[in-house]
């Protein structure tokens, strides 16, 4: 290592290099991991019926398309942006394609104006925060309202019907497991690899880091960000028709409250909410722990109030433990 | 530049323009929006917001964020409520002394989980916005404290007031933003909030103590989500564990943001608040007047609020390209 | 041959005797709209007070929140954990239809009860209503009209655009007003909705009385539109020219009727709905009631209810009616 260069300034001593045992394990998805198992623990103990994996898997099945959506959220956050509006956008593409088939446009182009619909709102969220420069945060609860009360306008207070052959996603199995689920996991997957492997995906958490010095190497961010709000307006509608046929129906309210379960997923994954850190496995986990945590409550008949109390208690401890892990192994 | 000319170019004038168009578009076409009397239900639909804005402005100062003011809102007004029931004979105004100090308490711990731990706001106050509610749901057994519970005189202080009738309700918002304006600019406090919030790096290296500072903007942001509470036991006469508040830090933080503050901190005033929680006031009054169905309401409160941010992101670049140019302002 | 085929019938004939004798007691639940909601403590009591007469196990349960979907994962549990009747008042008309559908295929029983999956009732059992849905629009314009002396400007202030049951009776209410010459002096001017949220009701309200200087009465079929607007009338001291009625809760309209606010107002015993739907419960469970359109069950202290067309049963036949004189005798 040492060459006949003269050593200038030495900071400080690099602290040992990290056995790979210790990079594998301790780092925040591994907190998600371990809340998971306690979970999981916990409510077999609190009721009889929870230990049930067909009725895991349909309890899931109910929060997987918050959850396929809070894959690219996590995406969306680590960029260091955010975006409060895909259940609204849900909503609305899924109001727009019932009312395109309830209006007989036949099948294949409801699902196209569904999905249009998406993109175009997804495209409009990054217009606003790319393009004219306002902050993300504030952009998508103004579209947040504006989406769902579109989708109001549209829809009125009534449900819109969607053919008989078009219900049931949940209801096919793939092996044993509802289709929604397995989209999930497989999506998980994708983007798991996109987001660890690709260049696309490293390039995101540098612009999560910092922006400026992201763009001064080179990098694309405008391009990536609006890619990126593009992304999630597409699966927000996809997430939007997969609700509409497990209802049977689609109304405006379809999803209500929904923004606040994705960001939860992924902060309980260990996403940094200001960006540059998080990861899809811990996305992925989180959506699991939720939906562990609320069923084996719900089950067991405990009272709502003590299950907003568990959330909440759960989500700081979660951010104080990945906080912890990240200090630590960060020097 | 003459004096008109700076006040013109500032923040709140824009704000300020957006009310006046407003209501004259809408006065246009309902005279009885521009009345005495419709200036009353305006004021008497914000109070509780401009209470709770006060309280989010220095929050969002200091570059934080607190999404738990609703749920202390709603704790803060089951405890009163429930002693107005248990203990009837009590000397009502100390409701007052209970909200506001359960309140503070609330934010206490908000403060402390930010400060201690070192965690976003955002996240710990989304945490605490459910652990907050759910407390309420525990502690109040999830039954509502009807309306023969909570004490006349505490209801009759939304109503009127021996002041031209003007209810104290409104006297107490306008004075929580009064006392909030004389607090960030003449106090070394609130002029200490101010730079917190637009550097928090350099702040210590500036005698800044950060976390006393912190732990007081969320203390006070508790303190005053208290006041509200009590207040909206006051103003709608029962205490619900599960609507009261509901939503409430959402509508606060569009006015906050739409009077102009900066979500970045370091960036607003107390006037900027007080007319984005006025605009708000005059569109929540003037949609059923227009006649305008539930259904469209939420798609334009949406637009009027993408539409204020557009105005001062094109105030604000008009601002930057003048200085570019070098322009004496 | 015939000892055998004896013996067998024998074991067999014991074997369900003891079952018979040992059969588990009827596990009902109950979802109501959300938590927190004084309404349903009510009917939830009389479930409780049935529950404990007929030996059946009763838990109540409830969401946070009353969002259209928000019940689902609730009904989910509670087939998981094997109730016999799940009894709901459910938060939308259709939102529900799977899961629902997917307890019935299970042999629970599905009951609504205080409101009903209007255009999907096949997908439960029967509806348990507070009272017939169909005379209260009438009932409430006649109402308001003896309180206005049958003439002049009314509107209605009611809940969601979509709550079913409101609209139900303001299709009544605006049917009565067309068809009958009693009504002939009063005109609708306007129906608003006010969300069931108080500062929503508030705001549609004054909006009412500025937008119609006339109005002489207004009819809110809401517990909290109702409150919100005689808040309006008493804290602008016009109890005089402004009669406000419709269905509140005694418990939350009390101050206003005894200071004269309110002259009078309507509403049913959610206790009694709860009390009935238990003994309909394990009545047709047990086989000795049969649900079918046009029969009829005792229930004791509600007398003898009739089952009407799509399997809908109403608790009592008319509108409990509180006034000054009544309002002290009841305690919800």
């Amino acid at each position: 290592m040492t060459t006949g260069t003269p050593q200038i300034a030495v900071t400080r001593d690099a602290a040992p290099p990290r056995p790979g045992w210790h990079v594998a394990l301790v780092r925040p998805e591994a907190m998600t991991l371990v809340l998971l198992i306690i979970g999981i623990f916990a409510g077999s103990q609190l009721s009889e019926f929870f230990l049930d994996i067909n009725y895991i898997l349909k309890s899931f099945t109910i929060s997987a398309e918050f959850a396929i959506v809070a894959l690219v959220l996590t995406m969306v956050i680590i960029a260091g942006e955010i975006d409060l509006s895909p259940a609204a956008s849900m909503a609305l593409s899924a109001c727009l394609f019932a009312w395109a088939q309830d209006a007989g446009l036949g099948m294949p182009l409801a699902i196209a104006v569904g999905l249009g619909a998406g993109l175009l709102m997804g495209l409009f969220n990054g217009v606003m925060v790319i393009a004219l420069q306002l902050p993300s945060i504030i952009v998508t609860i103004g579209t947040l309202i504006l989406y769902r009360g579109l989708a109001q306008v549209i829809a009125g207070d009534k449900s819109i019907r969607v053919p008989d052959w078009f219900i049931g996603i949940d209801k096919i199995m793939v092996a044993g497991i509802p289709l929604p689920v397995v989209i999930f996991v497989v999506l998980s997957l994708l983007l798991g690899l996109v987001l660890g492997m690709t260049i696309f995906g490293r390039q995101i958490y540098l612009i999560g880091t910092n922006e400026e010095a992201a763009k001064h190497v080179g990098i694309r961010t405008r391009r990536i960000k609006m890619t990126l709000f593009i992304m999630m307006g597409l699966a927000s509608a996809v997430a939007g028709l997969m609700t509409a046929s497990r209802l049977g129906s689609v109304r405006y309210d379809l999803g209500l409250g929904g923004e606040l379960q994705m960001v939860l997923m992924a902060m309980l994954g260990g996403t940094y909410i200001f960006g540059g850190r998080g990861t899809i496995l811990g996305t992925f986990l989180a959506a699991w722990l939720l939906v562990i945590v609320s069923t084996g409550m719900i089950v067991a008949n405990v009272l709502p109030a003590w299950q907003l109390c568990v959330l909440g208690v759960l989500l700081i401890v979660s951010i104080i433990a990945t906080n912890f892990i990240y200090s630590r192994t960060q020097r | 530049m003459t004096a008109l000319g700076h006040i013109l170019r500032r923040r709140e004038a824009g704000i300020a323009l957006m009310i006046v168009i407003f209501c004259l578009a809408v006065g246009a076409y309902k005279p009885q929006f521009l009345t005495l009397d419709s200036a009353r239900i305006i004021l008497l639909l914000t109070p509780l917001i401009m209470i709770g804005a006060m309280g989010q402005m220095l929050v969002i100062l200091a570059r934080h964020v607190d999404l738990s003011m609703g749920s202390m809102m709603a704790l803060a007004a089951m405890a009163s409520g429930m002693m107005f029931r248990y203990a009837p004979d009590i000397w009502w105004p100390l409701g007052f002394v209970l909200s506001i100090g359960v309140g503070m308490a609330l934010g206490l711990v908000n403060g402390l989980l930010v400060t201690v731990f070192r965690l976003p706001a955002i996240i710990v106050t989304l945490g605490t916005l459910n652990l907050y509610r759910g407390l309420t749901f525990i502690m109040s057994d999830a039954k509502q404290i009807d309306r023969q519970y909570v004490p006349s005189a505490l209801k009759a202080m939304s109503q009127t007031s021996p002041i031209l009738g003007i209810p104290w309700i409104i006297f107490m918002s306008f004075g929580v933003a009064l006392l909030t304006w004389w607090f960030v600019m003449h106090t070394r406090l609130g002029r200490q909030i101010y730079a917190l919030g637009s550097n928090p790096v350099a702040a210590p290296l500036r005698g800044i103590d950060v976390t006393r500072v912190t732990l007081i903007v969320f203390a006070i942001s508790g303190a005053l989500s208290g006041l509200a509470g009590i207040m909206y036991a006051s103003r709608w006469g029962f205490v619900n564990p599960s609507n009261t508040g509901s939503g409430f830090e959402f509508q606060v933080i569009a006015a906050v943001v739409i009077g102009g503050v900066s979500i970045n901190g370091g960036v607003g005033t107390v006037l900027g608040t007080v007319l984005g929680v006025l605009l708000l006031g005059c569109v929540a009054a003037a949609l059923p007047l227009l006649g305008i169905p539930g259904t469209t309401q939420n798609a334009i409160y949406g637009s009027v609020i993408l539409a204020a941010l557009l105005i001062d992101r094109l105030v604000r670049l008009q601002g930057q390209r003048s200085m570019l140019k070098g322009a004496r302002i | 041959m015939l000892k055998k085929s004896m013996l067998l019938g024998l074991a067999t004939s014991l074997v369900l005797g003891g079952a018979a004798l040992a059969q588990d007691p009827l596990k009902i639940v109950y979802i109501g709209k959300n938590t927190g909601n004084p309404y349903f403590d009510s009917i939830t009591g009389g479930f409780v007070d049935a529950c404990a007469s007929l030996g059946c196990e009763f838990e109540f349960v409830a969401p946070a929140t009353a969002e259209a979907t928000s019940q689902i994962p609730f009904i989910e549990a509670q087939i998981q954990r094997g109730v016999n009747v799940i009894a709901i008042a459910p938060n939308s008309p259709d939102a529900l239809n799977q899961v629902l559908e997917d307890a019935k295929s299970k042999g629970i029983l599905v009951l609504t009860v205080n409101g009903d999956v209007t255009g999907n009732e096949d997908k439960r059992d029967a509806s348990i209503l507070p009272v017939n849905f169909d005379i209260v629009g009438r009932d409430q314009v006649e109402m308001v009209g003896s309180l206005i002396g049958y003439e002049g400007e009314i509107a209605i202030l009611s809940a969601t655009t979509e709550a079913p049951d409101q609209n139900k009776w303001i299709v009544g209410m605006n049917e009565t007003l067309k068809s009958d010459p009693k009504y002939a002096k009063m005109t609708l001017v306007a129906t608003v909705y006010g969300d069931d949220q108080p500062e929503k009701s508030t705001a549609e309200m004054e909006a009412l009385l500025a937008n119609f200087p006339n109005l002489r009465g207004v009819i809110a079929p809401t517990t909290v539109g109702i409150a919100a607007a005689a808040q309006v009338v008493q804290s602008r001291g016009l109890a005089e020219t402004v009669k406000v009625t419709g269905l509140g809760l005694p418990s939350e309209m009390r101050d206003f009727v005894k200071d004269g606010t309110v002259t009078a107002f309507q509403l049913w015993s959610p206790y009694n709905q709860g009390w009935l739907a238990a003994h309909f419960a394990k009545g047709v469970l047990e086989g000795t009631i049969k649900n079918e359109v046009g029969g009829t069950f005792e229930v004791p202290n509600l007398g003898t209810i009739t089952i009407n067309a799509n399997n809908m049963i109403n608790t009592q036949a008319e509108l409990t009616t509180f006034n000054a004189e009544n309002i002290d005798n009841f305690d919800f």
